[in-house]
């Protein structure tokens, strides 16, 4: 009986599945140098952009697709691949929102997202990316005031290529996987975020993504540079169309943290999951590094991860500055037959360094969520201190919960914790909430939202509404 | 009114083997009457208190219980609670995560829902829940906690008995609420619970020992045993057993 209520519950329907009907300029499918060319000459990139790319394709040739992870799908034709899709109305790039083809501004208004300065989350700054391009970003002319930069990637290469040209690459280089090789030779668009020295960024960065084409990937690539005692924080969203082809997602993100400077980085992922059978979804391949390059630097991930078919992505922290600090917050809901192998890296270099990783995974249906994590102290830690936790809720007999910790201690005055629980979404708690009065579909979510509470605290007010909506409905669904 | 006739459900043991616990159960409660049952462990007093409420755990392989000519049987455990039925629990649930405040007024407010009732805010219901505190000795600290998370055996108890007085049900039942409880909380409960009683409130006491009644003067005492009530009789009967133990019944029975 409860187990049949579960089932409803977690069964709701995808609401962000529709196609927008818009006229596309889209480039052949298939993956060459030529097609690299035609990517950069489209954005009428500097040599230094197309020599990087190139150089990343074909350090990309020697590699192979990772087979660690704890994930099962067949293997993908790069060849079939449509590596840049743009709405045709915006190829010569919007001036203003009043140039945006309107039925983009439909589409975002169905996904919720306010483009309007008048929207609902006013406060807000809105960078969206529609198949491969930046389609509008509001509250420019605020942010540039405080001197922040706030625009999609292409522009920052036509504007501030110096800036570019110093940081990309440097947290995550195209040598560092198989993904990000492939990211790097064919990125097209992104968020690109700059915080002079000491500004407070006087609002939420926010980015949404959306795959709109068939046979599209996208491939996007975010650069945050936060100066000297900055701070900045940045959301981003994400949603696709139900199609019965998986479509592949494989963006870098790259965070650097100058001396005092902080970044809060907060992800809600809802990609399409593909259908009660496992058919379709996006492949989400994501590669998010952020460097505390300074002294007492700080640098936060938070994410809720509902959607996608398969989620293989580590946001992590690179600790170099002495007392810097390292957050990883994570929620991954794995439905149906998604998968989901995620978790983080934090490396401590710098001494007096703190990490601190809290993970919770809930799966439903036949959902395999997996924890990876690694830890590691390397000789200069001195002192340094991380504090993980993990723990699974399984609300099904048929789904999986995984956890890999690694953790290599180098330094013997750093010291490690890590505490891991699993737990079956207790009948005795149901039925505690029933005799209360209360729905099991109020029951389950109420339990759910609070086993994800210590994440949820952490991301910024606006969303943390949303993404609790987000995992009630991604919680209809399966179990047995 | 609540009539219960023959009831009877079992339980899978380890082993999958189907084990009776509850074996014709006979018992009417009239609106305003208190009843207590008394009985050994493993009688089958706390699997009566959670079939009643609802819990999923059990086959109910015959007999039937009505509440207010109502077929209890047939509802859900909210439906039940919806119904004014409350159980006051044994071993209560944490819930991590789960403000106390939040799952209180939730609950109060669902049910307040079911009988076209205005919903309490915020404001209403902290100046409620407040004054309830202090009645059952909960600082108001509790109230920021998780429900029930890191509690202390007697501070659970003490929950349970604040959702009780908040909820206000009209058929309660108190499932070894004394267990594990020193005299000052003990009068608590005896204090809540005579402060509830009117001339419709059905109330329903398990318990292990008669020092419960001594602050809730029940109007019908049973003793059950094997899944089964032996005897039934006035407030004496609990003293008679505490004085002689309860293999002096299941001996007079025999003979």
């Amino acid at each position: 009986m409860a187990n049949k209520l579960i089932k409803e519950v977690v069964n709701q329907q995808y609401p962000y599945g529709f196609v927008t009907q818009i006229e596309s300029d889209t480039i052949p499918a298939g993956l060459n140098e030529d097609i690299i060319r035609l990517i950069s000459a489209k954005k009428n990139e500097p040599a230094f952009m197309l020599e990087w790319r190139l150089n990343a394709f074909r350090h990309w040739q020697t590699l192979t697709s990772p087979t660690w992870a704890h994930v099962h799908f067949q293997p993908i034709d790069y060849q079939d691949i449509i590596y840049y899709s743009a709405p045709k109305s915006a190829e010569s790039g919007p001036k203003s929102l009043d140039e945006v083809d309107p039925k983009l501004l439909e589409t975002y208004k169905k996904l919720g997202i306010p483009l309007h300065e008048q929207g609902r989350l006013a406060g807000v700054a809105v960078d969206a990316v529609f198949d491969s391009i930046s389609v509008a970003t509001t509250f420019k002319a605020k942010l540039a005031d405080a001197g922040v930069i706030f625009c999609p990637f292409s522009e920052a290469v036509q504007k501030y290529p110096e800036l570019v040209e110093k940081y990309l690459g440097t947290v995550v280089p195209y040598r560092d996987n198989f993904f990000a090789a492939l990211n790097s030779a064919v990125f097209s668009d992104g968020s690109f975020v700059y915080v002079p020295k000491g500004v407070r960024c006087p609002m939420e960065l926010s980015t949404y993504f959306r795959i709109n084409t068939a046979k599209s990937g996208q491939f996007e690539r975010t650069l945050i540079i936060a100066e000297e005692g900055s701070y900045v924080s940045y959301l981003e969203g994400c949603t696709a169309p139900m199609r019965d082809e998986n479509q592949l997602h494989a963006a870098v993100v790259e965070l650097v943290a100058l001396d005092k400077a902080q970044i809060k980085y907060s992800t809600v992922q809802n990609w399409y999951p593909g259908d009660e059978e496992g058919r379709g979804g996006i492949f989400n391949f994501v590669t998010k590094r952020g460097h505390c390059r300074g002294a007492h630097s700080k640098i936060s991930w938070t994410q809720i991860e509902t959607g996608s078919a398969i989620t293989w992505k580590y946001p992590s922290v690179i600790l170099q500055g002495d007392h810097s600090i390292g957050e990883f917050y994570s929620v991954a809901l794995t439905n149906n037959y998604q998968q989901a192998d995620t978790g983080t890296k934090m490396i401590h270099m710098g001494k007096n360094t703190r990490s601190t990783i809290i993970s919770k995974g809930i799966s439903a249906g036949h959902g395999q969520n997996t924890y990876r994590g690694l830890v590691r102290m390397l000789p200069g830690a001195a002192n340094a201190r991380n504090y993980t936790q993990c723990d699974s809720l399984l609300l099904s007999s048929t789904c999986g919960a995984h956890t890999f910790p690694y953790i290599e201690v180098k330094n013997p005055s750093a010291r490690v914790e890590h505490e891991a629980s699993t737990s079956k979404i207790g009948e005795d708690q149901l039925f505690y909430c029933r005799q209360r009065g209360l729905k099991t579909e109020d029951a389950i979510n109420m339990i759910v939202n609070g086993f994800c509470k210590q994440v949820f605290k952490e991301l910024p007010m606006e969303f943390a509404v949303e993404a609790q909506k987000l995992l009630e409905v991604s919680l209809e669904g399966s179990v047995g | 009114m609540l009539t219960i006739e023959n009831l009877q459900a079992s339980i899978h043991d380890e082993k999958q083997n189907i084990k009776p616990i509850l074996r014709g159960v006979d018992l009417t409660i009239k609106p305003g009457e208190v009843h207590a049952i008394m009985g050994p462990n493993g009688s089958g007093k706390s699997t009566l208190a959670n079939v009643l409420a609802g819990r999923e755990d059990y086959q109910l392989t015959g007999g039937s219980v009505r509440l207010n000519e109502e077929d209890l049987l047939s509802l859900e455990p909210e439906e039940r609670a919806a119904r004014g039925l409350f159980l006051a629990f044994q071993y209560p649930t944490e819930i991590p995560g789960v403000n106390n405040m939040y799952f209180l007024r939730t609950a109060l407010n669902e049910l307040r829902k079911r009988k076209n009732l205005p919903l309490l805010d915020a404001a209403d219901f902290l100046m409620l829940v407040k004054s309830k505190m202090k009645e059952v000795g909960l600082d108001e600290a509790f109230l920021h906690r998780a429900v029930n998370e890191g509690f202390s055996g007697g501070e659970k108890k003490r929950n349970e008995v604040l959702q009780m007085m908040m909820l206000e049900p009209s058929f309660i039942i108190l499932d070894e609420t004394d267990s594990g409880l020193d005299i000052d909380a003990l009068q608590m409960v005896g204090r809540c619970v005579n402060s509830l009683r009117n001339e419709s409130r059905m109330i329903l006491v398990v318990t292990h020992y008669q020092r419960l009644l001594d602050y809730i003067q029940p109007d019908v005492v049973h003793v059950m045993a094997n899944g089964k009530i032996l005897k039934s009789g006035d407030k004496t009967l609990a003293h008679e057993l505490e004085a002689k133990g309860y293999g002096w019944l299941e001996s007079e029975m025999k003979s």
